[in-house]
Protein backbone atom coordinates (compact mmCIF):
# COMPACT_ATOMS: atom_id res chain seq x y z
CA UNK A 1 0.00 0.00 0.00
CA UNK A 2 1.59 3.32 -1.02
CA UNK A 3 0.97 6.67 0.64
CA UNK A 4 -1.76 7.58 -1.81
CA UNK A 5 -3.56 4.30 -1.15
CA UNK A 6 -3.24 4.77 2.58
CA UNK A 7 -4.84 8.18 2.19
CA UNK A 8 -7.82 6.61 0.43
CA UNK A 9 -8.04 3.94 3.09
CA UNK A 10 -8.22 6.57 5.81
CA UNK A 11 -10.81 8.51 3.82
CA UNK A 12 -12.84 5.34 3.42
CA UNK A 13 -12.64 4.56 7.11
CA UNK A 14 -13.72 8.09 7.96
CA UNK A 15 -16.74 7.74 5.72
CA UNK A 16 -17.59 4.44 7.39
CA UNK A 17 -17.07 5.92 10.84
CA UNK A 18 -19.28 8.93 10.08
CA UNK A 19 -21.98 6.67 8.71
CA UNK A 20 -21.85 4.36 11.69
CA UNK A 21 -22.39 6.84 14.51
CA UNK A 22 -19.24 6.98 16.61
CA UNK A 23 -19.96 7.30 20.31
CA UNK A 24 -19.15 10.81 21.45
CA UNK A 25 -16.15 11.13 23.71
CA UNK A 26 -18.38 12.99 26.15
CA UNK A 27 -21.91 11.85 26.89
CA UNK A 28 -22.81 13.85 29.95
CA UNK A 29 -24.69 17.09 30.44
CA UNK A 30 -25.15 19.27 33.50
CA UNK A 31 -28.53 20.38 34.91
CA UNK A 32 -30.71 22.62 32.74
CA UNK A 33 -32.83 23.90 35.64
CA UNK A 34 -33.39 23.51 39.36
CA UNK A 35 -33.38 20.11 41.02
CA UNK A 36 -35.75 17.62 39.44
CA UNK A 37 -38.68 16.03 41.21
CA UNK A 38 -39.01 12.28 40.64
CA UNK A 39 -42.77 12.19 41.25
CA UNK A 40 -43.37 14.95 38.70
CA UNK A 41 -40.95 13.16 36.41
CA UNK A 42 -43.00 9.99 36.54
CA UNK A 43 -46.03 12.02 35.48
CA UNK A 44 -44.03 13.44 32.55
CA UNK A 45 -42.98 9.89 31.69
CA UNK A 46 -46.53 8.55 31.38
CA UNK A 47 -48.65 11.57 30.36
CA UNK A 48 -49.62 11.98 26.74
CA UNK A 49 -49.26 15.75 27.06
CA UNK A 50 -45.90 15.26 28.81
CA UNK A 51 -43.07 13.22 27.36
CA UNK A 52 -45.30 10.18 26.85
CA UNK A 53 -42.12 8.10 27.14
CA UNK A 54 -44.32 5.12 28.02
CA UNK A 55 -45.47 5.00 24.40
CA UNK A 56 -42.15 3.29 23.60
CA UNK A 57 -40.48 2.42 26.93
CA UNK A 58 -41.51 0.03 29.68
CA UNK A 59 -40.57 0.91 33.26
CA UNK A 60 -41.11 -0.81 36.62
CA UNK A 61 -44.58 -0.09 37.97
CA UNK A 62 -45.95 1.15 34.65
CA UNK A 63 -48.78 -1.17 33.65
CA UNK A 64 -49.05 -0.65 29.88
CA UNK A 65 -46.06 0.38 27.80
CA UNK A 66 -44.71 0.06 24.28
CA UNK A 67 -41.60 -1.84 23.26
CA UNK A 68 -40.17 0.34 20.49
CA UNK A 69 -37.40 1.49 22.82
CA UNK A 70 -35.58 -0.50 25.52
CA UNK A 71 -37.20 -1.17 28.90
CA UNK A 72 -35.78 1.30 31.38
CA UNK A 73 -35.71 -0.79 34.56
CA UNK A 74 -32.23 -0.39 36.05
CA UNK A 75 -31.35 2.64 33.89
CA UNK A 76 -30.42 4.55 37.06
CA UNK A 77 -27.76 1.95 37.80
CA UNK A 78 -26.38 1.85 34.29
CA UNK A 79 -26.19 5.60 33.64
CA UNK A 80 -25.49 8.65 35.76
CA UNK A 81 -28.08 11.46 35.86
CA UNK A 82 -25.75 13.51 33.63
CA UNK A 83 -25.67 10.68 31.08
CA UNK A 84 -29.45 10.23 31.22
CA UNK A 85 -29.91 13.98 30.72
CA UNK A 86 -27.53 13.95 27.74
CA UNK A 87 -29.72 11.29 26.08
CA UNK A 88 -33.10 12.80 26.94
CA UNK A 89 -32.10 16.24 25.63
CA UNK A 90 -30.94 14.91 22.25
CA UNK A 91 -30.47 11.18 21.73
CA UNK A 92 -29.07 11.77 18.25
CA UNK A 93 -25.84 12.87 19.92
CA UNK A 94 -25.44 9.20 20.92
CA UNK A 95 -27.10 7.62 17.88
CA UNK A 96 -27.89 9.75 14.80
CA UNK A 97 -30.32 7.09 13.53
CA UNK A 98 -32.34 6.98 16.74
CA UNK A 99 -36.12 7.32 16.44
CA UNK A 100 -36.47 8.78 19.91
CA UNK A 101 -37.28 12.48 19.61
CA UNK A 102 -34.77 15.02 20.87
CA UNK A 103 -36.82 16.20 23.83
CA UNK A 104 -35.07 19.50 24.42
CA UNK A 105 -33.87 20.67 21.04
CA UNK A 106 -35.52 23.10 18.64
CA UNK A 107 -32.96 23.41 15.83
CA UNK A 108 -32.55 21.10 12.86
CA UNK A 109 -36.25 20.19 12.65
CA UNK A 110 -38.48 20.62 9.62
CA UNK A 111 -42.19 21.23 9.07
CA UNK A 112 -42.90 21.66 12.77
CA UNK A 113 -46.57 22.48 13.40
CA UNK A 114 -47.10 26.17 14.23
CA UNK A 115 -48.25 25.47 17.78
CA UNK A 116 -45.00 23.63 18.53
CA UNK A 117 -42.56 25.75 16.50
CA UNK A 118 -39.57 27.00 18.43
CA UNK A 119 -40.55 25.01 21.51
CA UNK A 120 -38.86 21.87 22.76
CA UNK A 121 -41.01 18.81 23.53
CA UNK A 122 -40.08 19.09 27.20
CA UNK A 123 -39.18 22.22 29.13
CA UNK A 124 -35.88 22.40 31.00
CA UNK A 125 -37.68 21.69 34.27
CA UNK A 126 -39.54 18.72 32.76
CA UNK A 127 -36.21 17.30 31.59
CA UNK A 128 -34.84 17.62 35.11
CA UNK A 129 -37.95 15.97 36.54
CA UNK A 130 -37.81 13.02 34.16
CA UNK A 131 -34.07 12.62 34.77
CA UNK A 132 -34.75 12.55 38.52
CA UNK A 133 -37.41 9.87 37.97
CA UNK A 134 -35.24 7.72 35.70
CA UNK A 135 -32.35 7.96 38.19
CA UNK A 136 -34.61 6.21 40.74
CA UNK A 137 -34.98 3.16 38.47
CA UNK A 138 -32.18 1.09 39.91
CA UNK B 1 -7.92 0.62 -1.68
CA UNK B 2 -9.65 3.17 -3.89
CA UNK B 3 -12.28 0.51 -4.58
CA UNK B 4 -12.81 -0.01 -0.87
CA UNK B 5 -13.25 3.70 -0.28
CA UNK B 6 -15.69 3.85 -3.17
CA UNK B 7 -17.54 0.89 -1.69
CA UNK B 8 -17.89 2.73 1.61
CA UNK B 9 -19.31 5.74 -0.24
CA UNK B 10 -21.68 3.48 -2.19
CA UNK B 11 -22.91 1.91 1.05
CA UNK B 12 -23.88 5.35 2.31
CA UNK B 13 -25.57 6.19 -1.00
CA UNK B 14 -27.54 2.93 -0.89
CA UNK B 15 -28.71 3.71 2.63
CA UNK B 16 -30.16 6.94 1.24
CA UNK B 17 -32.19 5.11 -1.46
CA UNK B 18 -35.79 3.93 -1.10
CA UNK B 19 -36.13 1.57 1.85
CA UNK B 20 -36.91 -2.03 0.95
CA UNK B 21 -40.54 -3.05 1.24
CA UNK B 22 -41.43 -5.00 4.39
CA UNK B 23 -41.21 -8.77 4.10
CA UNK B 24 -43.56 -10.48 4.21
CA UNK B 25 -46.04 -7.76 3.19
CA UNK B 26 -48.96 -7.73 5.63
CA UNK B 27 -52.14 -5.63 5.37
CA UNK B 28 -53.24 -3.47 8.28
CA UNK B 29 -55.90 -6.04 9.09
CA UNK B 30 -53.14 -8.37 10.26
CA UNK B 31 -52.37 -5.96 13.11
CA UNK B 32 -55.99 -5.59 14.31
CA UNK B 33 -57.49 -7.31 17.32
CA UNK B 34 -59.90 -10.15 16.65
CA UNK B 35 -62.94 -7.92 17.37
CA UNK B 36 -62.10 -5.38 14.65
CA UNK B 37 -61.06 -8.14 12.25
CA UNK B 38 -64.48 -9.71 12.72
CA UNK B 39 -66.21 -6.35 12.31
CA UNK B 40 -64.46 -5.73 8.99
CA UNK B 41 -65.17 -9.21 7.68
CA UNK B 42 -68.91 -9.15 8.41
CA UNK B 43 -70.83 -7.24 5.73
CA UNK B 44 -73.82 -6.92 8.04
CA UNK B 45 -71.75 -5.41 10.87
CA UNK B 46 -69.03 -3.44 9.04
CA UNK B 47 -70.13 0.22 9.40
CA UNK B 48 -68.38 1.08 6.11
CA UNK B 49 -71.09 -0.75 4.22
CA UNK B 50 -73.50 2.09 5.12
CA UNK B 51 -71.36 4.42 3.01
CA UNK B 52 -71.12 1.85 0.24
CA UNK B 53 -74.94 1.66 0.12
CA UNK B 54 -75.17 5.45 0.00
CA UNK B 55 -72.60 5.50 -2.80
CA UNK B 56 -74.55 2.93 -4.75
CA UNK B 57 -77.60 5.20 -4.60
CA UNK B 58 -75.56 8.26 -5.62
CA UNK B 59 -74.19 6.34 -8.60
CA UNK B 60 -77.61 6.52 -10.27
CA UNK B 61 -78.88 9.84 -8.88
CA UNK B 62 -79.32 13.17 -10.66
CA UNK B 63 -79.83 14.41 -14.20
CA UNK B 64 -76.46 13.11 -15.40
CA UNK B 65 -75.63 10.26 -13.05
CA UNK B 66 -72.37 8.31 -13.00
CA UNK B 67 -74.31 5.39 -14.40
CA UNK B 68 -75.18 7.34 -17.57
CA UNK B 69 -71.55 7.04 -18.71
CA UNK B 70 -70.22 4.12 -16.67
CA UNK B 71 -73.21 1.81 -16.59
CA UNK B 72 -73.13 -0.92 -14.03
CA UNK B 73 -70.35 -0.23 -11.56
CA UNK B 74 -69.78 -3.91 -10.81
CA UNK B 75 -68.51 -4.22 -14.37
CA UNK B 76 -67.11 -0.80 -15.27
CA UNK B 77 -65.40 -0.05 -11.95
CA UNK B 78 -64.02 -3.51 -11.31
CA UNK B 79 -60.31 -3.11 -10.55
CA UNK B 80 -60.34 0.67 -11.03
CA UNK B 81 -59.53 1.58 -7.42
CA UNK B 82 -56.53 -0.78 -7.42
CA UNK B 83 -54.92 1.38 -10.11
CA UNK B 84 -55.22 4.73 -8.28
CA UNK B 85 -53.52 7.15 -7.83
CA UNK B 86 -52.68 7.30 -11.51
CA UNK B 87 -51.75 9.76 -14.23
CA UNK B 88 -54.90 10.94 -15.98
CA UNK B 89 -54.04 11.95 -19.53
CA UNK B 90 -57.20 14.03 -19.93
CA UNK B 91 -56.44 16.05 -16.82
CA UNK B 92 -52.69 16.07 -17.40
CA UNK B 93 -51.91 15.20 -13.78
CA UNK B 94 -51.85 12.40 -11.23
CA UNK B 95 -55.15 12.02 -9.34
CA UNK B 96 -56.36 9.72 -6.62
CA UNK B 97 -59.75 8.04 -6.73
CA UNK B 98 -61.52 10.91 -4.98
CA UNK B 99 -59.82 13.37 -7.31
CA UNK B 100 -61.06 11.41 -10.31
CA UNK B 101 -64.59 11.51 -8.91
CA UNK B 102 -64.26 15.29 -8.44
CA UNK B 103 -63.11 15.64 -12.05
CA UNK B 104 -66.17 13.72 -13.25
CA UNK B 105 -68.43 15.92 -11.12
CA UNK B 106 -67.04 19.22 -12.36
CA UNK B 107 -66.07 18.20 -15.89
CA UNK B 108 -68.72 15.74 -17.05
CA UNK B 109 -71.66 16.28 -14.75
CA UNK B 110 -71.43 20.05 -14.45
CA UNK B 111 -71.73 19.82 -10.69
CA UNK B 112 -69.60 21.33 -7.92
CA UNK B 113 -66.91 19.05 -6.51
CA UNK B 114 -67.72 17.42 -3.19
CA UNK B 115 -65.97 18.86 -0.14
CA UNK B 116 -63.08 16.75 1.23
CA UNK B 117 -64.38 14.12 3.68
CA UNK B 118 -68.00 14.97 2.86
CA UNK B 119 -70.31 11.99 3.28
CA UNK B 120 -71.10 11.97 -0.44
CA UNK B 121 -67.49 11.96 -1.57
CA UNK B 122 -66.61 9.20 0.88
CA UNK B 123 -69.72 7.23 -0.12
CA UNK B 124 -68.94 7.31 -3.84
CA UNK B 125 -65.27 6.51 -3.24
CA UNK B 126 -66.22 3.62 -0.94
CA UNK B 127 -68.72 2.30 -3.48
CA UNK B 128 -66.19 2.43 -6.31
CA UNK B 129 -63.42 0.96 -4.15
CA UNK B 130 -65.74 -1.84 -3.12
CA UNK B 131 -65.83 -3.00 -6.74
CA UNK B 132 -62.12 -3.86 -6.39
CA UNK B 133 -62.32 -5.67 -3.09
CA UNK B 134 -59.88 -8.56 -3.05
CA UNK B 135 -58.00 -7.30 -6.11
CA UNK B 136 -54.26 -6.59 -5.82
CA UNK B 137 -52.91 -3.04 -5.68
CA UNK B 138 -51.26 -2.35 -9.03
CA UNK B 139 -50.33 1.26 -9.71
CA UNK B 140 -48.03 2.62 -12.39
CA UNK B 141 -45.17 4.81 -11.24
CA UNK B 142 -43.54 5.25 -14.62
CA UNK B 143 -43.76 8.02 -17.19
CA UNK B 144 -45.56 11.14 -16.04
CA UNK B 145 -46.33 9.58 -12.63
CA UNK B 146 -42.62 9.21 -11.86
CA UNK B 147 -41.97 12.66 -10.35
CA UNK B 148 -45.00 12.28 -8.06
CA UNK B 149 -43.81 8.83 -7.00
CA UNK B 150 -40.32 10.15 -6.25
CA UNK B 151 -41.72 13.03 -4.24
CA UNK B 152 -43.71 10.56 -2.14
CA UNK B 153 -40.76 8.21 -1.74
CA UNK B 154 -38.54 11.06 -0.57
CA UNK B 155 -41.09 12.47 1.83
CA UNK B 156 -41.69 8.97 3.24
CA UNK B 157 -38.16 8.91 4.58
CA UNK B 158 -37.85 12.57 5.57
CA UNK B 159 -37.85 13.36 9.27
CA UNK B 160 -40.57 15.89 10.05
CA UNK B 161 -42.28 17.57 12.97
CA UNK B 162 -41.28 18.36 16.51
CA UNK B 163 -40.91 14.61 17.11
CA UNK B 164 -38.56 14.41 14.11
CA UNK B 165 -39.79 11.13 12.65
CA UNK B 166 -40.10 9.76 9.13
CA UNK B 167 -42.71 7.21 8.02
CA UNK B 168 -39.95 4.70 7.39
CA UNK B 169 -38.81 4.69 11.02
CA UNK B 170 -42.02 3.06 12.20
CA UNK B 171 -43.51 1.34 9.18
CA UNK B 172 -40.37 -0.19 7.64
CA UNK B 173 -38.03 -0.57 10.58
CA UNK B 174 -40.34 -1.20 13.53
CA UNK B 175 -43.60 -2.72 12.34
CA UNK B 176 -44.89 -5.36 14.72
CA UNK B 177 -43.51 -3.55 17.77
CA UNK B 178 -46.03 -1.82 19.99
CA UNK B 179 -46.78 1.79 20.89
CA UNK B 180 -48.39 1.43 24.30
CA UNK B 181 -50.47 -1.66 23.53
CA UNK B 182 -51.00 -1.04 19.80
CA UNK B 183 -48.90 -2.85 17.22
CA UNK B 184 -47.29 -0.73 14.51
CA UNK B 185 -48.54 -1.75 11.06
CA UNK B 186 -46.59 -1.79 7.82
CA UNK B 187 -48.56 1.23 6.67
CA UNK B 188 -50.18 -0.29 3.59
CA UNK B 189 -53.11 1.65 2.11
CA UNK B 190 -55.45 -1.26 1.33
CA UNK B 191 -58.38 -0.37 3.61
CA UNK B 192 -59.30 3.13 2.48
CA UNK B 193 -61.78 4.69 2.67
CA UNK B 194 -62.01 2.96 6.04
CA UNK B 195 -64.14 3.19 9.15
CA UNK B 196 -61.80 4.28 11.92
CA UNK B 197 -62.99 3.65 15.45
CA UNK B 198 -61.09 6.68 16.74
CA UNK B 199 -63.09 8.87 14.32
CA UNK B 200 -66.38 7.00 14.68
CA UNK B 201 -66.84 7.52 10.95
CA UNK B 202 -65.50 6.66 7.52
CA UNK B 203 -62.46 8.60 6.35
CA UNK B 204 -60.08 8.80 3.42
CA UNK B 205 -56.44 7.79 3.26
CA UNK B 206 -55.56 11.50 3.16
CA UNK B 207 -57.33 12.00 6.48
CA UNK B 208 -55.32 9.11 7.92
CA UNK B 209 -52.07 10.55 6.58
CA UNK B 210 -52.90 13.95 8.05
CA UNK B 211 -53.33 12.21 11.40
CA UNK B 212 -49.77 10.90 11.09
CA UNK B 213 -48.49 14.44 10.42
CA UNK B 214 -50.40 15.58 13.49
CA UNK B 215 -48.98 12.71 15.51
CA UNK B 216 -45.38 13.70 14.85
CA UNK B 217 -46.37 17.33 15.49
CA UNK B 218 -45.76 18.43 11.91
CA UNK B 219 -47.84 20.96 9.98
CA UNK B 220 -50.70 19.05 8.34
CA UNK B 221 -50.93 19.44 4.55
CA UNK B 222 -54.34 20.51 3.26
CA UNK B 223 -56.59 17.92 1.67
CA UNK B 224 -55.58 17.51 -1.95
CA UNK B 225 -52.05 18.79 -1.27
CA UNK B 226 -49.36 17.42 -3.56
CA UNK B 227 -47.48 15.91 -0.63
CA UNK B 228 -50.46 13.78 0.39
CA UNK B 229 -51.11 12.67 -3.17
CA UNK B 230 -47.43 11.79 -3.60
CA UNK B 231 -47.46 9.76 -0.39
CA UNK B 232 -50.61 7.96 -1.55
CA UNK B 233 -48.92 6.95 -4.79
CA UNK B 234 -45.75 5.84 -3.04
CA UNK B 235 -47.73 3.79 -0.52
CA UNK B 236 -49.80 2.15 -3.26
CA UNK B 237 -46.59 1.17 -5.05
CA UNK B 238 -45.09 -0.06 -1.81
CA UNK B 239 -48.17 -2.21 -1.14
CA UNK B 240 -48.22 -3.67 -4.65
CA UNK B 241 -49.91 -7.05 -4.77
CA UNK B 242 -51.80 -6.67 -1.49
CA UNK B 243 -55.56 -7.09 -1.81
CA UNK B 244 -57.86 -4.07 -1.49
CA UNK B 245 -60.12 -4.36 1.56
CA UNK B 246 -62.19 -1.17 1.44
CA UNK B 247 -64.28 -0.47 3.37
CA UNK B 248 -61.78 -1.53 6.02
CA UNK B 249 -62.12 -1.11 9.76
CA UNK B 250 -59.20 0.42 11.62
CA UNK B 251 -58.47 1.50 15.19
Amino acid sequence: MNADERGWAVAGLCVVALGCAPLPARDEQGPLAGAGDAARGRAVFVAREGGHCVLCHAAPGVAVAGDVGPALGGIGSRLTPAQIRFRVVDITRVNPDAVMPAFHRTEGLSRVAAQHAGRPVLSAQQVEDVVAYLATLR
Amino acid sequence: MRALAALALCACAAAAAAPPRPEPPLPGTHFLGSDLKALQADDFANPGLLWVARGEALWSEGAKPCAACHGEAARSMRGAAARYPRFDAGLGRVVNLEGRIDACRTGRQGLPAFAPESPERLALAAFVARQSRGMPLAVSVDGPARPVFERGRDLYRTRIGQLNLACTHCHDERWGKTLLAEPISQGHPTAWPAYRVEWQTLGSLQRRLRACFFGVRAAMPDYGDGDLLALELYLAWRGEGLALESPGVRR
